[in-house]
């Protein structure tokens, strides 16, 4: 069954740890929808959030050659029912003084706010889930959108419990190869 | 050198070459040029490590792979920045490919030029991300110590395989502090060696019940240094063991459970056992295209026991129906205590069928050839021979092709470690190089290359190597003046258009003489009758590599054969021979 799946993948801050990840997806021919990466809580732990759109099979294989990696700690895919899903959008929407009272009128209606007022345009920043998002666009679109940015997606199980657990067990240290 | 405790301030090259000494390194094999110049200073020096100066990076890569395949230890590799480091790139990925465990170090460009297009540089972590295990970029002259320990440890430990670490040249220069050991630091990396012990008991009962079960043992077994066990579990249980050209000498060939080798080119008995068995336990193996054949119609009727370190690897081609993750050692020692309390309670599947159909397949499907009718030499009759001469003590290193599968039919394979091969990369020019490091871990033991002429022109600079660093190996010429196993596809898929597969090296070099202008001992052979005498002859010379030019008939075919991309049930005895299944066999 081809669903859409959200990882999130700690990884050890280190150089090329991004392209590890990136091209591990790409060489077994996976397109990756969005990607966000970021800082976590613990200072050497970064936070991957990735969306792809695969089969259940093919994603347990791609998710244990992600294991695999050296410099990735911890795997774990995101439900969507159990989880807060968010992406960020930055959009630049013409508006002159005939129509910029309906622009900001759909900016109230979506909960958005304008982060940024020109003579004939104003820019929208907006959060939310990907459809309350390319809902807003749909609205927008008829004004003219003079450009457009959105972020990848980053998300995070709801209740208490906490993925990154505590920072010994992610830091914890092996035992030398040799004597 | 290396001093176990406290600290001393050092050159990072100086840092590296004690790190490789206190590592345990006994031998590099490479070529020092701009970038990795400051390391070779230091090495110099060094009376625990050896470098043996190499005459192409590619031949130092395969030799750190023979080396560490004859010997279960880490290889070791070295190459300067740029060109040097990406000539390794083949054997890299064909460690990669055979999970052999090997470091590769690389000089880089100065930091500051990363990133510049400087002279000689590539981006060699950028380049085998793809085909390493791990690789590391060193940033900081204190990092060189844990940098080394955790290559080692990691190419060696889990699925072993190769790592490499590239060190700017100014790094290698900076003033740094040395200490030893170091603490690594690999949070993300922790292997599974102990198997679930629910599995073991899961797969303990199949095993017991099942009527057709086969041993299908891959090269995971020799890695897991688990021979031993491999055989008491497999006399104990009575099941039938095949192994794949990366197991041969696993389990003993002669020994009578030994049904033969898998795959494209494998045995009719080995082939039809997994195709009708009810049971595989897969120990160590990777279900690979080689093996299966057209994979939706592979042991159609078989439950699957798949036990490997790599989880990766369980469920990747076929699903398991009981997964074991753990080292194979451990598994097969688990196993042989539930499989014995399981017959405790009386369940014991009886084989005497099984066995009596085996039986059958084995005497009316031989592994044999014929003998070729324009009175050429037979290479089959070449390659049986040395096998039988040299003996099963001997290590024998077969490079890609028709003489490999030759190499892995006809000579018995008794001991493990004592065939190498090029299995999953298929590497042309394996074998030369893969034989010299074997010979300098098994300085004792008789190493025999088992080499084709279209691979002997890739690798065979390293025979200088051989000559020069005392390194005596025996290189046996399958020489049919082609690249056999393209030109045996012409003929069955081409019908018979030979594009490009004639090398005329029968004429062209003259292969006695470049033996003798590089320093070792050049015989030639052409008559079935010479055959003995000139492997022993080359057998009795111990002071130099020898070469023999086996000159022998173009139109020998590989058999059995499954053809690409067809079912293993449409296997080929011979050409037009397809076995014939029995109402029983059914």
């Amino acid at each position: 069954m081809i669903t859409r799946h959200t990882l999130s993948v700690l990884v050890e801050d280190k150089p090329g740890v991004l392209a590890r990840v990136a091209a591990l997806f790409s060489r077994r021919g996976f397109n990756i929808e969005s990607l966000a990466v970021g800082p976590t809580e613990h200072p050497t732990v970064s936070r991957m959030t990735i969306v792809v759109t695969v089969e259940d099979l093919p994603l347990e294989q791609v998710t244990k050659q992600l294991n695999k990696l050296v410099n990735v700690l911890k795997i774990v895919e995101l439900d969507p029912t159990a989880s807060v899903q968010r992406e960020l959008l930055l959009v630049k929407v013409k508006a002159d003084l005939a129509t910029r009272s309906h622009v900001l009128e759909t900016v109230q209606l979506f909960r958005a706010k304008v982060v940024d007022v020109a003579t004939d345009a104003v820019t929208i920043e907006a959060t939310g889930t990907a459809e309350k998002l390319s809902a807003l666009i749909k609205v927008l679109e008829p004004f003219g959108i003079r450009e457009l940015v959105q972020s990848g997606m980053v998300a995070v199980g709801r209740g208490s419990r906490s993925i990154t657990g505590s920072e010994p067990r992610l830091r914890s240290v092996s035992a030398p190869a040799t004597a | 050198m290396a001093r176990q405790e406290g600290s001393d301030s050092v050159t990072g090259a100086q840092s590296l070459v004690r790190s490789l000494e206190s590592v345990g390194a006994e031998v590099v094999f490479g070529i020092p040029g701009g970038a990795i110049l400051p390391a070779y200073d230091p090495l110099f020096d060094s009376v625990k490590v050896r470098h043996i100066l190499v005459r192409h990076e590619q031949g130092g890569g395969h030799a750190a792979e023979g080396y560490a395949q004859a010997t279960g230890k880490v290889g070791v590799c070295m190459a300067t920045s740029g060109p040097g480091a990406t000539n390794l790139v083949t054997p890299i990925a064909d460690a990669y490919m055979d999970s052999v465990p090997i470091v590769a170090i690389t000089g880089q460009v100065p930091s500051a030029a990363i990133g510049t297009d400087a002279f000689q540089e590539a981006d060699i972590c950028g380049i085998t991300m793809p085909i390493t295990k791990h690789n590391f970029l060193v940033q900081n002259v204190e990092e060189i110590p844990r940098t080394i320990a955790e290559a080692f440890h990691i190419a060696s430990s889990g699925r072993p395989g190769p790592v490499l670490v590239d060190i700017p040249k100014d790094i290698l220069q900076a003033q740094g502090q040395f200490a030893w050991p170091p603490v690594l630091d690999l949070p993300g990396y922790h292997p599974t060696t102990r198997p679930h012990a629910k599995q073991i008991r899961e797969a303990a009962k199949l095993i017991a019940a099942a009527k057709r079960p086969v041993l299908y043992v891959g090269g995971g077994v020799l890695k897991a240094r688990a021979s031993a066990e491999l055989r008491v579990l497999a006399e104990l249980t009575g099941i039938p063991v095949v192994t794949t050209l990366m197991a041969r000498g696993a389990f003993p060939d002669s020994h009578p459970q030994h049904v033969g080798m898998p795959g494209m080119h494998g045995s009719v008995t080995a082939v039809t056992a997994l195709q009708k068995s009810d049971l595989l336990i897969t120990l160590g193996a990777r279900f690979d295209d080689r093996v299966t054949g057209k994979l939706s119609s592979f042991a159609p009727d078989a439950l699957v026991i798949h036990a490997d370190i790599d989880p990766a690897e369980i469920g990747k081609n076929r699903a398991a129906d009981v997964p074991i993750v753990g080292d194979c050692r451990e598994t097969l020692a688990d196993l042989v205590v539930a499989v014995q309390e399981v017959y405790g309670t009386g369940t014991r599947a009886d084989l005497t069928a099984w066995w009596k159909q085996l039986d059958g397949w084995r005497t009316t499907y031989p592994l044999g050839y014929e003998e070729p009718t324009d009175g050429s030499l037979a290479p089959q009759y070449v390659i049986s021979r040395i096998g039988k001469i040299a003996g099963p003590e001997a290590l024998y290193v077969a490079g890609v092709g028709q003489h490999q599968m030759w190499a892995s039919q006809f000579i018995s394979y008794e001991n493990p470690y004592t065939w190498l091969n090029s299995g999953g990369l298929g590497t042309m020019g394996y074998s030369v190089p893969a034989a010299m490091g074997a010979k300098v871990g098994r300085p004792e033991a008789t190493v025999w290359a088992i080499d084709g002429d279209g691979c002997f022109q890739m690798t065979n600079q390293e025979l200088v190597t051989c000559a020069i660093e005392g390194i005596p190996i025996k290189v046996a010429i399958i020489n049919n003046g082609n690249l056999g196993m393209v030109r045996q596809w012409q003929t069955l898929f081409y019908d018979g258009r030979y594009s490009n597969t004639n090398l005329q090296s029968k004429r062209i070099p003259d292969f006695v003489k470049l033996a003798d202008a590089m320093g070792c001992v050049g015989l030639r052979c052409e008559t079935k009758e010479d055959v003995d005498a000139t492997i022993e002859k080359a057998m009795a010379i111990n002071d130099a590599p020898c070469v023999i030019d086996f000159v022998v008939g173009q139109d020998a075919m590989v058999w059995p054969m499954v053809p690409a991309g067809t079912s293993n049930d449409e296997i080929l005895a011979a050409r037009g021979t397809r076995p014939v299944w029995g109402e029983d066999d059914v």
